[in-house]
């Protein structure tokens, strides 16, 4: 049939677009497709094993191509921006812990340095440093959960143990220091709750050397395997320009060769303090951001265990009341958590509840990008670019 | 009606062997996939550092059949707008055509379903190539986009990787002689050599083809699961499902037997022609023995008395295989016994073998893209093995012809083709190297679209 | 007796389906009884002790043909197939045509009927005992390679040919 009715066709079309209006609006149909076939709509998730969480993308196929895509995002909503309203400073460092839950501990240490921020105080110098090993540790943590789930999605099985297993350290140390695992809320604004326990150092340092070991054998199931390289080089490639004109942050940024990290520009917490280099990839493709985040966790195991070696003395929580009313003004601070620049916008009108919250997640702004990096490809580069991207669904829909 | 019931009875008694074969590979097939499933999981939880199934019964033992009851009880929904009938038919095929496929099958010199038919091997592949209609009908009957595309990738897979599959079947069936698969082994077995190592290229491509025909990883783009869902089977739930898989493991068992008969000497010992290596012969009820050993020793040490049992169950089976081994090895009047039982052993040993590199690959690899699926089949397998063929034809009729040497030809047509493969892979991976520079860098196709 | 009903078993199934492969509606279905259909004519190959026809039936035209049709068709919009008429209008042209073959086919039945005539053999008079026959595929090749070598050789350029005019018809630009 094909050419002989294109009446039918037509209309079909114009059916399945009445179905996905938005669709219809937001993706003009090429002029002609493999076959002149009628193009595909795929709905891609909000159930679906690889959209990590409750992504749902619509995707417009000729064939297995991908012609265009919506990623249709808020089923995860539950307006934490608005609850910050309706709660006192401390009451809210709990929540943020619930956005990117794979990374808790960042989350947290950008919320309290933000209030601090805004209050005009500052947390002590051990305090930093804990709050640093914790956070690094916290980036190694969620690599590797992006790592294992990644290379799942690409059909790699086995890589995804050997991150939880290792990952599984990381959080016992969580445990050991503040009870919880997940959502730890880790840290409270001006410093610290809880002193670090006896074995931090111990513990962090007996990881940290375990690691490198670790890292190698991911190395190499996957960074010479042929099919793993055939399936990541040259797909979705993010140009820098088109990164930094999206707002995209974070490794994805990085892939694309621009060096750019929150920790070295604007550095907080410790940082200053230590060295690290910034890996920068070349292409801005699927391979390199891959590459990009295993350098990563090198360095944040290099960080991790030159802040061991030294941690001042002194106390861990700065002076800040028990009550807290920072002065009316507004403040903005991000720091580079492991998905990208992770930024706090607060109002305050001198009382106790923040006027307003508007935080910056990184997935949220680099899941931009991802209309861009998967046009053109095939649905199963879908499945690798969403896992490249490292989106946390708590996150975007916040 | 008395000529009916001649007619039957006639049909009963020339084939009742068979009838009561089929009927015993129809009610333990389902087992033994079951059990390859356990075998699965276990190597994987090796692997990864894990356990795997530990619950029911001793280290798990126990999990398939608990498996096989859920399975059954589940709720079997078909979708609304499903086309029943294909739906209900589609499982079915797949499952028919996987157990149909082994009746021609020879596990061991003394079980065979069918009558030895002079075209074994080709019946074996054309009733397992029905399998695929199983995949089609159930992905399109199930009216869901998932399972739609994976039955159109699982279409244009299966029959491009045939083609290799086919190619370097013809390589064994050259050295064989023959499309039977008792005489092949039989050659195999007088030539003194298993074909693996005439035909080494042609094995290996067999390989990668009969993962790719039996929906494995890396080849599991049918069902890939991050991208598809579960593929043609993504509507299917329950018994239906598990009837998809059962058909998957059986064509496993399949393949694997093909392979054995054609390239591993089937049901031949290894060294069997190898005069002072007959103590090879008492290395299967030893192994056996050893098995039941561990068995009883562990048993005292699980935890509950069911458990035991259970051990000891297992024990007293391996140590019965053993007897079974040894008897005729110890007992000369019970000599002739010796091909069949040994004979079957080897036979398992081996599917078990090249069932096990399956899963190894599956647990070490990602997966293919399905272009790259295409162009690995069709750039460089079909090439290579349609060169393999002629190679090793010219190989054999400078044996047979010129009394060359049956090693320095055959070595010769090898070293051949791999430098023919060498030279595919070289220029596939400058054309990849130039398709990714056309399509990398700023002000790509995609970028346009984009602004369009 | 039991070659009979064999013979008539995989007949039946073989004529019904190859009927309901022209009235089936739904493109999937025909596809699936035109399986059958030729699933049955491979049965009496075998009942023939034709083993290798039967293999070929089966893998190139079931697993091979087959599945490339029932490929094609599920890219086919069936709502759109639905509402095209089923046949064509040729009924008598048709109607013509089939009435010559059954009554050529009728004649030869009748001829064969006939005592003392040399005729081929008919499917259902005898099959020979599988022992007193040449390997079949051995047999095939024989009669392939020996006196039909040319029609062989010309077959095959004539889809060699056939083939690399679908590619470039298929081929929108190189």
């Amino acid at each position: 049939m094909g050419a002989g009715e294109p009446g039918d066709r037509e209309r079909a079309v114009a059916e399945e677009g009445s179905k996905n209006q938005t669709v219809e609006n937001t993706l003009k149909a090429g002029p002609g497709t493999l076959l002149g076939a009628d193009e595909l709509i795929l709905n891609m998730g909000p159930q679906h094993p690889s959209t990590h969480g409750v992504l749902r993308v619509k995707l417009k196929l000729d064939g297995e191509r991908v012609a265009g895509s919506e990623c249709v995002i808020g089923y995860l909503h539950r307006g934490v921006e608005k609850i910050a309203e309706h709660r006192t400073y401390q009451q809210f460092g709990p929540y943020v812990d619930r956005m990117d839950y794979v990374a808790a501990v960042s989350n947290g240490l950008g919320y309290c340095e933000a209030v601090e921020k805004l209050l005009g105080v500052e947390a002590p110098p051990r305090a930093k440093v804990i709050r640093t090993i914790l956070t690094e540790l916290q980036r190694i943590a969620s690599h590797l959960l992006w790592l294992g789930t990644h290379a799942l999605d690409i059909g790699a099985l086995t890589p995804l143990f050997y991150c939880l297993r290792e990952r599984e350290e990381i959080l016992k140390i969580f445990e050991k220091y503040c009870g919880a695992r997940l959502t730890t809320h880790a840290f409270r604004i001006g410093g610290l709750q809880y002193d670090a326990y006896d074995t931090l150092e111990k513990d962090t340092e007996r990881f940290c050397n375990d690691f490198h070991r670790r890292i190698a054998e991911y190395e190499e199931l996957l960074t010479g395997n042929r099919i793993w390289i055939a399936r990541t080089q040259g797909v979705g490639i993010l140009s820098a320009e088109d990164a930094i004109a999206m707002g995209v942050t974070g490794p994805v940024l990085r892939a694309s060769g621009v060096q750019w990290d929150i920790r070295k520009a604007m550095p907080y917490a410790a940082y200053d303090q230590y060295e690290f280099d910034v890996p920068v990839g070349k292409t801005g493709d699927t391979y390199d951001r891959y590459l990009v985040r295993m350098e990563e966790m090198r360095q944040s195991v290099r960080i991790c265990m030159q802040a061991i070696q030294n941690i001042p003395a002194g106390p861990i929580l700065g002076k800040v009341g028990k009550v807290m009313k920072p002065p009316v003004g507004e403040v903005y601070h991000a720091i580079e958590a492991p998905k990208g620049e992770l930024g706090y916008y607060i109002v305050s009108d001198g009382t106790v509840q923040p006027y307003r919250v508007r935080i910056r997640p990184p997935s949220f702004v680099n899941l931009q990008a991802f209309d861009k990096m998967v046009r053109g490809h095939l649905v199963a580069d879908v499945v690798a670019i969403i896992g490249t991207l490292d989106i946390v669904l708590g996150e975007v829909d916040r | 009606m008395p000529a009916a019931l001649q007619a039957t009875l006639e049909f009963l008694r020339a084939y009742a062997g068979p009838l009561i074969a089929s009927l015993v590979i129809v009610a333990v097939l389902p087992l033994i996939a079951g059990y390859v499933v356990l075998v699965e999981r276990k190597v994987m939880a090796d692997m990864q550092a894990r356990l795997g199934p530990m619950r029911v019964g001793p280290h798990g033992l126990l999990q398939p059949i608990a498996d096989a009851v859920k399975l059954l009880l589940k709720e079997d929904i078909i979708p609304e707008k499903a086309d029943f009938w294909i739906f209900w038919l589609a499982p079915l095929v797949s499952v028919t055509a996987a157990m149909l496929s082994m009746a021609a099958l020879a596990f061991g010199p003394a079980f065979q379903i069918a009558r030895d038919i002079n075209v074994g091997i080709l019946f074996v592949v054309g009733i397992s190539s029905l399998g695929i209609f199983g995949i089609v009908l159930g992905g399109w009957a199930s009216n869901s986009h998932y399972s739609l595309i994976g039955a159109l990738r699982s279409a244009a897979q299966l029959v491009s990787y045939e083609t290799a599959a086919g190619m370097a079947l013809v390589s064994g069936l050259l050295l064989g002689g023959s499309l039977q698969i008792r005489t092949i082994v039989e050659e195999q077995a007088r030539q003194g050599v298993w074909f693996i190592f005439l035909a080494p290229v042609a094995f290996f491509i067999y390989m990668v083809a009969s993962i790719a025909e039996t929906n494995r990883a890396p080849f599991d783009l049918p069902e890939a699961e991050s991208e598809l869902v579960a593929g043609y089977m993504t509507e299917y739930s329950g018994f239906r499902w598990s009837l998809y898989f059962l058909a998957e493991y059986a064509n496993m068992i399949v393949v694997a037997s093909v392979a054995t008969t054609l390239f591993l000497g089937g049901w031949m010992r290894p060294f069997a022609s190898v005069r002072w290596m007959g103590w090879v012969d008492f290395l299967p009820p030893l192994l056996a023995l050893g098995v039941a050993g561990y068995c009883v020793y562990r048993a005292p040490r699980q935890p509950v008395p069911v458990q035991k049992l259970v051990m000891l169950g297992v024990a007293g089976l391996c140590a019965l295989v053993a007897l079974l081994l040894a008897v005729p090895l110890l007992l000369p009047a019970a000599f002739f016994l010796k091909a069949g039982i040994h004979g079957a052993f080897w036979f398992v040993a081996k599917v078990g073998a090249y069932i096990f590199v399956f899963m190894w690959l599956r647990f070490t690899l990602p997966r293919y893209r399905f272009d790259q699926l295409m162009r690995l089949g069709w750039y460089f397998l079909i090439p290579v093995s349609i060169v393999n063929v002629m190679a090793l034809g010219v190989g054999l009729v400078l044996h047979w012809q010129y009394r060359v040497n049956l090693w320095l030809a055959l070595g010769g047509t090898t070293l051949l083709t791999l430098l023919i493969a060498l030279w595919l892979v070289w220029a596939d991976r400058k054309r990849e190297a130039e398709a990714l520079q056309a399509r990398g860098g700023p002000g790509t196709p995609a970028a346009d679209s984009y602004a369009g | 007796m039991l070659d009979k009903v064999i013979f008539y078993v995989f007949g039946g199934i073989a004529v019904v389906s190859a009927a309901l492969v022209v009235t089936r509606r739904n493109a999937v279905h025909s596809a699936v009884f035109l399986i059958t259909a030729l699933l049955a004519t491979a049965g009496i190959f075998l009942q023939l002790r034709a083993e290798f026809l039967f293999v070929v039936q089966i893998i190139l035209y079931v697993g091979g043909i087959m599945v490339l049709f029932v490929f094609v068709i599920m890219l086919v919009n069936l709502d759109v197939a639905l509402q095209q008429i089923q046949f064509s209008r040729q009924k008598w042209v048709a109607l013509l045509v089939t009435l010559a073959l059954a009554g050529q086919v009728g004649a030869m039945l009748w001829w064969a009927g006939q005592p003392g005539k040399k005729t081929l053999p008919l499917p259902v008079s005898v099959a020979a005992p599988a022992e007193k026959l040449p390997a079949n595929a051995e047999a095939v090749a024989h009669s392939l390679f020996g006196p039909y070598l040319l029609p062989f050789e010309i077959a095959s350029l004539l889809l060699l040919v056939a083939m690399i005019g679908a590619v470039v018809m298929a081929k929108k630009k190189v």
